[in-house]
């Protein structure tokens, strides 16, 4: 694949990274998390690892958001620092 | 404009007529891709665990677009411990039957005495039933850890 | 605190890219990787497993020790969850 492809997806993965911490709103922090996955999923087939893209695709981007999300409704929802 | 208000305040957080009819019409083939994927293995990516996860998360929509009693009442609490220790078993089962028929541990060619279909075809068959565990195992694991971390362990109400 | 925990990142990411030098090119058919073991899968696993998936035979096959303990460890883990959260009503 082109470097500029790989590039951008690179650029989206620090992005998210960093939005992923700095967010106050627990739920949307997870949330961009599972974009986080769904991201490294991209650059894992990208790079022609399909199965463990698919793996990242469906644990990381399908299931830990959920989980994330059941965890995190049942604390409190701000993050308190 | 007002009384619209106070009735979506009511309604319980995404209790949707829409929501519910999209999520009943893609969990059928959600699930038949999980087993598409476990079966489909030795061919194209995926395998076992991938499949697992996708059979797991069809039940999960099921429980996050209704409620946690619809999921449990398709696939109940004692069903989903027997399958994963089933699923677990199974693979474990294999390598120890190679064991004892009296090849070495997890080597499935030593499974052909049980049926005569050469060591080769065996190595195949025996990558089968081990992703087949596999994949019971792993749906049965994802599916009860979300029910007991949405309801904090009681099992009566989900997200 | 922050500052320090910026500070910390910053050089761990530094030192990281500085390892990240010594790596073999992406897909160097010569890298130590690729010469060990991986052209015996190549060659030897449709011939030896009938799978043409090398990723499956590896991990169901020639790897079963790990994928094995692999399952195990998945299902010790939701074990752990339910003796931990579980709970009857009554």
């Amino acid at each position: 694949m082109t470097w500029q492809v790989d590039l951008l997806i690179l650029a989206l993965v620090l992005i998210c990274a960093v939005a992923a911490i700095n967010a106050r709103d627990l739920l949307g922090a997870s949330v961009i998390f599972g974009v986080y996955s769904f991201l490294m999923c991209l650059l894992w087939a990208e790079m022609g690892a399909v199965d463990v893209a698919f793996t990242e695709a469906t644990v990381g981007a399908g299931i830990s958001t959920v989980l994330f999300i059941a965890a995190v409704l049942r604390t409190s929802r701000r993050c308190k620092d | 404009m007002k009384r619209i208000q106070e009735k979506a305040a009511q309604r319980a957080f995404g209790d949707n007529q829409i929501i519910r009819v999209s999520a009943r019409m893609m969990v059928p083939f959600i699930q038949l891709f999980g087993l598409y994927v476990i079966v489909h293995g030795h061919y194209s990516p995926g395998g076992g665990f991938q499949g697992g996860v996708l059979l797991g998360a069809s039940y999960i929509l099921l429980a996050l677009a209704f409620d946690l009693k619809t999921s449990l009442k398709t696939f109940s609490e004692s069903m989903n411990s027997i399958l994963g220790t089933t699923g677990a078993l199974i693979f474990v089962g294999t390598a120890v039957l190679c064991a004892l028929v009296g090849g070495l541990f997890l080597d499935y060619s030593a499974l052909e005495p049980l049926l005569p279909l050469g060591p080769i075809e065996w190595r195949s068959f025996g990558i089968f039933i081990v992703e087949v565990g596999v994949g019971l195992a792993v749906m049965s694991i994802m599916l009860s850890l979300y029910w007991d971390l949405s309801s904090g362990g009681e099992l009566d109400e989900g997200l | 605190m922050k500052a320090i925990a910026l500070l910390c990142s910053l050089i761990t990411g530094a030192v990281l890219l500085y390892g990240v030098q010594d790596f073999a090119p992406w897909s160097d058919p010569a890298s130590p990787a690729s010469t060990h073991v991986s052209s015996h899968y190549i060659r030897n696993s449709v011939p030896e497993t009938h799978v043409p998936n090398i990723v499956t035979a590896v991990l169901g096959d020639y790897r079963g020790y790990d994928t094995m303990f692999e399952t195990v460890v998945i299902f010790c883990a939701g074990m752990a969850v339910i003796c931990v959260l579980r709970r009857s009503k009554s």
